[in-house]
């Protein structure tokens, strides 16, 4: 967008506001060029590629597993779950069948995964709001998930814990206690949370009746994840599409059907819950067996194409390549969720006002390295 | 002069002790020179009290938020302050080219001149006061709405898209909410029927004035310190300087010296309105029920013990709640406080007519 | 292996969506080798066609697409698009591709299905593709002055690519 005032239409009330790229309440490097009057915006106009690193073009040279080490920057606060989206696309592209252990580790450290994604979504969402202190409150619990980690896989953003055909070793001795402590702990600091932050009447007042997206809108702009589910589109990849453990598991699908910004803050606060329960259900009963299968060194898959669907913190992540027998793929795209989250922040931003960008942006959860690539 | 007897009347002190320098006649000289003498007091217990009150924030904010604070720079972190008081003052004095240079070096000034003046009139114990004008309370609310022009001209003068929006919202805020300050305070001086703030007081002795009128005086004081902190722009009410939103509002083009100005105005604020509500509402200097009446100067240490309750109080407030929205903010002043506070004058005026206040 | 849960009971199978869709539109072909999915395989010239009809017919609804990448396939440019129904929760693929590497054009179906709107235009930015009635085409990661496409097969770059 051309932004000097000789050659730009702008009539005599609105002017451009530029939200840049280093900015404390978009997520990463994102620009955003508002057209606003007075306070009402106007239009919304999102400028990426701050943070591309072509990661589709990287990996038509690397190999498999080379690939699963590039996918855990794209989305750094689901890395685990992204690892093991291109894992399953390999595996089942090979045919190649884990052990039940491996399937259920995954699960585990995937709803794990979750959850400190969410805490830290928490966090700044107060923080975005104004509430400044529940952005150390949301840090402090996502802290006990990184120690776990790390004592696991070795890191605490960036996992690389899974390969195609399992893991890259055993858990931890340490591991279950540790999960089951935190989950005893963080049972009793979420309603601790609700209670600062979802019932205070200021936080209800901004966020109700705040980015209305309707249900037919959610569809056709290809949300997916909470901000579908708080429109009443169910779309949760573990039950339609369901991989790894989770047909083992029962758990239900937190839907609201009023689409504005509260209801995708209590789908995710629901998700917290229903997180803590599903690892509950699996925790105890870790099967016995190997920790991986073994695959030859230089992985080839098959000529065709393959698609594989996971649930991450942030919606649909899809991984889809096409092969043609070679040890690198000849295409491979990763379906973003946050690309297609992004693309409908124009239509539930517009009309509102700065402040209301700012809480539903926020309840977006979106996290641009993910959606650059 | 025997310390035993020193008299807490620093006016007439340091009046006398000129007197006795200078020669004969020379009595409005020794006016003036005594005015002076109690400004650079003032102004340099109010400066380094500035400084230490922002040394709180960060520690009470750090307790709220589970940590520490600053506690590397000197004990427990006492001289953090100090360190960043001398950083700001050599820091290099940015300005944009197309600026006003006349207003937009002026603006800062209007703001820390109107913070310190309206310090001037307190009563910090029995006549330990630098004036004790008899339009006292009124003097307080009039200085405190000259500090607006700074804040537009501020925002003004620097040619800055986010800083004149800023400053606009700003002034919206601070003019809106004047009105509630003032009515409340207004239905205190019913009970008192007087400006003068030591008056104010010794109608006090009688109980304090939040006891005495009950009902109308804790919602008066509720309606004074919601409007009190948005006086001061501070959260919930801070959607001027909303970090997460559009920089730093009317200060963005302000650095060193000048935005220390602006900082340290923000605080002394905050520290005035809490000074205001000690003295209408909590009895000022006055220990409850009289118990240390004996010690005069012990009133300092009341005085300041409330403020500071007052103040940890705001403090509070900006670490829990998340902030209004700009327009949210405007309604709650002119549809909900303003009715509020109208029917509570009437109702405080029927209560002191019919002799229905709390007398100890 | 069955990666699709059927729950459905409307949900089609994918010899009754080909013997559906077949009736539409001439010169479609199908194929299932190679994929999980039904793939049709159009010409650009009945895509906009074929893609309203999949939204619109009641019985297949496709109302959700889930992706929508560019593939140089060597000698054409093609774009592929995965689309979901949500009442019915049934997959399929189109394919479309061109043969022209100067001047790709394709339809745009950007009035179909919103999302459509930022995903073109990142098809745009690495293959060059145009699509006709964009409302907004331009480079979407890239910078505007960037030469060439990047994720065409027969792109050069000495400073920023790594061949091993």
């Amino acid at each position: 967008m051309d932004t000097t005032i000789e050659n730009s239409n702008l009539k005599s009330e609105e002017y451009f506001i530029n939200m840049g790229p280093q900015h404390p309440a978009t997520h990463g490097v994102l620009r955003l060029l508002l057209t606003i009057d007075g306070e009402i915006i106007k239009k919304v106009e999102p400028d990426l590629g701050y943070i591309h690193r072509s990661i589709e073009k990287m990996s038509e040279r690397d190999s498999y597993q080379q690939i699963v080490h590039l996918t855990d920057r794209m989305d750094y606060l689901s890395s685990h779950i992204n690892n093991e989206a291109v894992c399953l696309t390999v595996e089942n592209a090979l045919q190649l069948e884990v052990p039940e252990r491996v399937k259920v580790i995954r699960t585990i450290i995937s709803e794990l995964t979750r959850i400190a994604s969410h805490c830290l979504w928490w966090g700044v969402m107060g923080m975005d709001v104004g509430a400044l202190t529940s952005y150390f409150y949301g840090f402090r619990d996502r802290e006990m998930i990184n120690d776990i980690f790390e004592e696991t896989c070795g890191a605490r953003l960036t996992m690389n814990y899974n390969l195609p055909g399992g893991l890259m070793y055993d858990i931890h001795p340490n591991f279950v206690k540790r999960t089951k402590d935190f989950i005893a702990h963080f049972k009793t600091k979420l309603p601790e949370y609700d209670r600062l932050l979802t019932g205070n009447v200021i936080f209800q007042k901004r966020m109700k009746g705040v980015g209305i997206l309707t249900k037919e809108d959610a569809i056709s702009f290809g949300a997916s994840g909470p901000v579908a589910r708080g429109s009443g589109y169910s779309c949760d990849v573990r039950k339609h599409h369901p991989y790894s453990a989770y047909k083992n598991v029962s758990f239900t699908e937190s839907l609201k059907t009023a689409g504005d910004s509260l209801a995708r803050y209590e789908v995710r606060i629901q998700e917290m819950w229903e997180s803590m329960s599903i690892i509950e259900q699996l925790i105890d009963n870790i099967p016995e067996g190997d920790y991986k299968v073994a695959t030859k060194a230089v992985i080839k898959l098959p000529k065709g194409e393959f698609y594989q669907k996971v649930e991450t913190a942030r919606g649909e992540l899809g991984v889809y390549i096409i092969s043609t027998g070679t040890k690198n793929p000849y295409r491979i795209k990763f379906r973003s969720p946050g690309l297609s989250n992004l693309s409908l922040l124009n239509h539930i931003a517009v009309g509102g006002k700065i402040g209301d960008l700012v809480a539903s942006m926020a309840t977006l959860d979106l996290v641009i390295p993910d959606i650059d690539r | 002069m025997n310390t035993m007897n020193f008299t807490l009347s620093t006016s007439t002190t340091i009046y006398e002790w000129l007197l006795g320098i200078l020669p004969e006649g020379w009595e409005n000289t020794a006016n003036i020179g005594t005015m002076i003498v109690i400004a650079l007091i003032y102004l340099a217990i109010f400066a380094v009290a500035g400084l230490y009150l922002v040394l709180l924030e960060r520690k009470v904010a750090a307790w709220f938020q589970l940590r520490l604070g600053p506690n590397r720079v000197g004990f427990w972190g006492l001289l953090q302050t100090m360190a960043d008081a001398l950083k700001l003052v050599s820091k290099e004095l940015t300005g944009t080219i197309k600026a006003d240079k006349f207003l937009y070096n002026l603006a800062p000034y209007f703001v820390i001149v109107t913070s310190l003046m309206a310090l001037s009139v307190f009563p910090f114990t029995q006549e330990f006061q630098a004036f004790d004008i008899n339009i006292g309370l009124f003097f307080l609310i009039a200085i405190s709405s000259i500090g607006v022009i700074g804040i537009l001209l501020g925002g003004w003068a620097s040619n800055n898209k986010f800083a004149l929006i800023g400053a606009m919202r700003s002034g919206v805020q601070t003019i809106s909410y004047e009105l509630s300050i003032g009515l409340s305070l207004v239905t205190m001086v019913l009970i008192t029927g007087s400006l003068q703030l030591s008056e104010i007081i010794e109608v006090q002795k009688n109980g304090w004035l939040i006891v005495q009128g009950h009902i109308p005086a804790v919602i008066a004081f509720m309606i004074y310190m919601i409007a009190g902190t948005a006086e001061t722009n501070r959260a919930p009410f801070d959607m001027v300087e909303a970090e997460s939103e559009l920089g730093a509002g009317f200060h963005t083009e302000y650095s060193g010296m000048k935005f220390a100005y602006f900082f340290l105005a923000e605080f002394i604020n905050m520290f005035i309105i809490a000074a205001i509500a000690t003295t209408v509402f909590f009895g000022g200097w006055l220990s409850p029920f009289g118990i240390t009446e004996s010690i005069p100067w012990l009133g300092v240490i009341w005085f300041i013990g409330k403020t500071f309750i007052l103040v940890f109080l705001m403090m509070w407030f900006r670490w829990t709640f998340p902030r209004l929205r700009v327009d949210q903010l405007l309604t709650l002043e002119w549809k909900y406080l303003l009715p509020l506070n109208l029917l509570n004058i009437v109702l405080m005026a029927v209560i002191v007519w019919l002799n229905l206040t709390i007398q100890f | 292996m069955d990666l699709m849960k059927v729950n459905k009971t409307e949900c089609m199978t994918n010899e009754a969506l080909q013997n559906l869709i077949s009736n539409w539109i001439p010169e479609l072909t199908f194929t299932e080798e190679g994929s999980q999915y039904l793939n049709i395989i159009v010409k650009p010239e009945h895509l906009h066609q074929l893609m309203s009809q999949l939204k619109s017919n009641n019985d297949t609804s496709f109302d959700y697409l889930f992706c929508l990448s560019g593939v140089d396939w060597g000698k054409e440019l093609g774009v592929v698009y995965h689309l979901e129904s949500t009442t019915y929760r049934h997959t399929i693929v189109v394919k479309t591709q061109t043969t022209d590497r100067e001047n790709p054009t394709i339809d745009s179906v950007c009035d179909i299905w919103k999302t459509a709107e930022f995903h073109e235009r990142e098809v745009f930015d690495f293959f060059g593709i145009t699509f006709n009635n964009h409302p907004n085409l331009k480079r979407l990661f890239l910078t505007d002055e960037w030469d060439g496409f990047p994720l065409r097969k027969d792109y050069v770059d000495e400073i920023n690519m790594i061949i091993k």
